[in-house]
C-alpha cells in the first residue's frame, strides 16, 4: 500500500515533485508575507512608543489609528 | 458604495477573517491532498501522472482569475481615482505570481512523462510564461519608483495591457493546434471529467482559492499599516 503510494506505478517521481514543489511554495509565500506583517507591525509600535502624548491622541483621534491599535502590542500594555 | 472599500472597514473585518481563513486552509488543503493522492483514481491513459492535475490545473486557474481581477481592479483605479483598489490589486498580485509559478513548474513536470519533455513552445505554455511576465512587471512597477502615484498609473497600464492575455491563455486550446487538450471542465458547456476527479479537483482549487485569499489578507494589512507608519511619521 505505502509503496504503491510512493511509486505511483513509475510516476511517483514526478507527482510528489510536483506536490512538493507546491507545498514549498506556500511556506516561502506564506513566510515572506508574514515577516514583511511583523516588520511593519514592529516599526509601527516602535514610533507610537516614542510619540508624545499630545501626538498619541491626535493619532487616536484619526479613525485609521483607532482601527489599527487593537492589533499592535501598545494597545496590550 | 464605494464607502465598502473603506481601508477602516476592511482592516476591522481582515483581523477577524485571517485567524478563520488560515484554519480553513489548513482542514480543505488536508481533505485535498487526501483525496488527490491516495482516493481519486488513476487515469485510464496518463495512469498516475494524472494526480499532477490536482495542483496543477487550479494554480493556473488561479493566477488567471486573479490577473483578470488585477485588471478589472485597474480599470476602477483609472476610471474612479479610487486608491485603495491600488491596494487590493497589488496584494493580490504575489499570490498570483506564485500560482502561475507552479502552474508552469508542475505543467513542465507532468510534461515529461506525458509528452516526453520538459518544456514545448505551444500557444497555452507560452501565454502562460507571458502571463508571469506581466505579473512580474506589475509587482515591479511598483518597487523600481518612489512616486507612488507613478507606481499607481504604471502598474494599471501594465495590467489592462495584460488582461489582452488572458483570452489567448483561454481559448489557446481552441484556436491552435497546441499539445493541451481543450478544456474538460466548463460552466456552460457539459463537463467531460469524471465526479471522481472533479471532486479532488474542485477541493483543490477551494484550498488554493483560500491561500489565496490569506495571502491577500496579510499583504493588505502590511500596506496599511505602512500607510500609517507614513502617517504617523508626518504628526
Amino acid at each position: 500500500m505505502i509503496n504503491e503510494i510512493l511509486f505511483m506505478n513509475g510516476y511517483g517521481v514526478y507527482v510528489w515533485s510536483s506536490f512538493i514543489f507546491t507545498l514549498i511554495g506556500f511556506f516561502i509565500l506564506y513566510s515572506a508575507i508574514k515577516l514583511q506583517l511583523i516588520k511593519e507591525q514592529k516599526k509601527f509600535d516602535a514610533k507610537f512608543k516614542n510619540l508624545s502624548s499630545e501626538k498619541v491622541e491626535l493619532a487616536k483621534k484619526q479613525e485609521t489609528y483607532r482601527e489599527l491599535l487593537p492589533n499592535t502590542s501598545v494597545s496590550k500594555i | 458604495m464605494l464607502n465598502y472599500f473603506n481601508p477602516n472597514n476592511i482592516l476591522f473585518i481582515i483581523n477577524r477573517l485571517r485567524k478563520f481563513v488560515f484554519a480553513t486552509f489548513i482542514i480543505v488543503l488536508l481533505i485535498g491532498l487526501f483525496e488527490a493522492l491516495i482516493l481519486s483514481p488513476e487515469d485510464y491513459k496518463q495512469s498516475d501522472s494524472v494526480r499532477i492535475m490536482y495542483v496543477h490545473v487550479p494554480s493556473a486557474w488561479i493566477s488567471l482569475g486573479i490577473f483578470s481581477l488585477i485588471s478589472i481592479l485597474s480599470f476602477g483605479i483609472l476610471i474612479f481615482k479610487n486608491k485603495n483598489f491600488s491596494l487590493i490589486a497589488k496584494s493580490l498580485a504575489p499570490s498570483g505570481l506564485l500560482f502561475n509559478i507552479i502552474a508552469l513548474a508542475t505543467g513542465s513536470i507532468w510534461g515529461r512523462p506525458t509528452w516526453g519533455t520538459w518544456w514545448a513552445w505551444d500557444a497555452r505554455i507560452t501565454s502562460m510564461l507571458l502571463l508571469a511576465i506581466f505579473y512580474l512587471m506589475y509587482i515591479l512597477s511598483w518597487r523600481v519608483t518612489d512616486n507612488n502615484e507613478k507606481a499607481i498609473k504604471v502598474s494599471s497600464i501594465i495590467a489592462i495591457i495584460g488582461l489582452i492575455n488572458v483570452p489567448i491563455i483561454k481559448f489557446s486550446v481552441d484556436w491552435w493546434s497546441t499539445l493541451h487538450q481543450p478544456a474538460s471542465v466548463n460552466l456552460l458547456k457539459e463537463t467531460t471529467i469524471h465526479s471522481s476527479m472533479l471532486v479532488p479537483l474542485a477541493i483543490m482549487t477551494a484550498a488554493f482559492a483560500l491561500f489565496s485569499l490569506l495571502i491577500f489578507l496579510m499583504k493588505y494589512n502590511t500596506e496599511l499599516i505602512k500607510i500609517k507608519n507614513k502617517g504617523l511619521d508626518r504628526l
